[in-house]
């Protein structure tokens, strides 16, 4: 998957991955990895957007005697997974009238 | 390659980029390699199971606008010096016209480039335009009752039509491969800003 939409699916996915509970960079990874594989590098990217964009927040706590930063969805992150959702209605729509002009041919 | 050596490696690789980005960055994937280790893998595991470092410097790179490369590069490390600053003033009249020129010469030669593709495509379109011409002509020829100079046109709107067809391809590539040389360039020039100059 190539550009914007996979920009947007990533975005959202990470998002999730903080949705229930405050999560850190490995544990979103591993979590995620049966559904996506995402390198350390796209993360980081990801959560600088999502950070910029005041999606979620950041917490750096003391974990055996180092420091791990947290991160926390805002309400802003929640209402873009629920906006996902209603777009996603939309994508499905001109998914199926893609297959349907495929049929055709 | 252990933790330290790491993170110095992706250092040097960042170096061109603003200070507290760096350090971030060396922050974030230092937790990482850290939570590695923790879940039971080796240090030298850790570190590999987060890809190479070049890797990640060239996608670092691609993602840091230009602009933000260009500032970091040109903002002095120290405050200039009394005699520096007086140079650069009277040396403005020097430096500024040449500066303008080089900037002039690149641009003009990137314009003659793409003239050069803009005079391809215009040779596609007026062929078209006299295969449309010839098209019309021979039809009144035909009209009017001259057998032999219409079928001539006809030959001249086909051969025209022919040519044509080869070149829009030629043109579409050429074009292509402009953009992609110009997107090639630009990401050079940024991993040449962010690189570390070793020869220093």
């Amino acid at each position: 998957m190539e550009g914007q939409l996979k920009r947007g699916l990533l975005d959202i996915c990470v998002l999730a991955a903080i949705k229930s509970k405050d999560s850190y960079g490995y544990k979103m990874i591993k979590d995620m990895k049966p559904y996506i594989e995402l390198s350390e590098s796209t993360l980081y990217t990801i959560l600088k957007r999502l950070e910029n964009a005041g999606m979620l927040t950041v917490r750096i706590t003391e974990h055996d005697g180092r420091l791990r930063k947290y991160y926390h969805i805002t309400e802003a992150g929640l209402r873009r997974i629920e906006d996902f959702k209603a777009e996603w209605k939309e994508v499905i729509s001109i998914y199926q009238y893609v297959m349907k002009e495929d049929c055709h041919e | 390659m252990n933790k330290e050596e790491f993170l110095t490696e992706l250092q040097n690789g960042l170096s061109g980029l603003p200070q507290e980005d760096i350090a971030e960055r060396l922050s974030f994937y230092s937790e990482m390699i850290d939570d590695r280790i923790e879940e039971g893998y080796s240090e030298s595991e850790a570190v590999a199971g987060i890809g190479s470092v070049d890797q990640i410097v060239s996608q670092t790179v691609a993602e840091v606008p230009f602009a933000k490369l260009v500032k970091e590069k040109i903002t002095p490390k120290r405050q200039p010096q009394a005699w520096e600053i007086v140079l650069i003033v009277l040396g403005f009249p020097l430096w500024f016209p040449l500066l303008i020129a080089a900037g002039a010469v690149l641009l003009s030669f990137y314009l003659v480039i793409w003239s050069l593709i803009l005079s391809l495509w215009a040779v596609e379109v007026s062929l078209w335009a006299s295969a449309l011409g010839g098209a019309v002509a021979g039809v009144v020829y035909f009209v009017h009752g001259d057998g032999l100079p219409g079928i001539a046109m006809l030959g001249a709107v086909l051969f025209c039509a022919g040519l044509s067809i080869f070149l829009f391809f030629g043109c579409a590539a050429a074009s292509k491969g402009i953009l992609f040389l110009t997107k090639k360039v630009a990401c050079s020039m940024k991993t040449k800003l962010v690189k570390k100059e070793t020869a220093k």
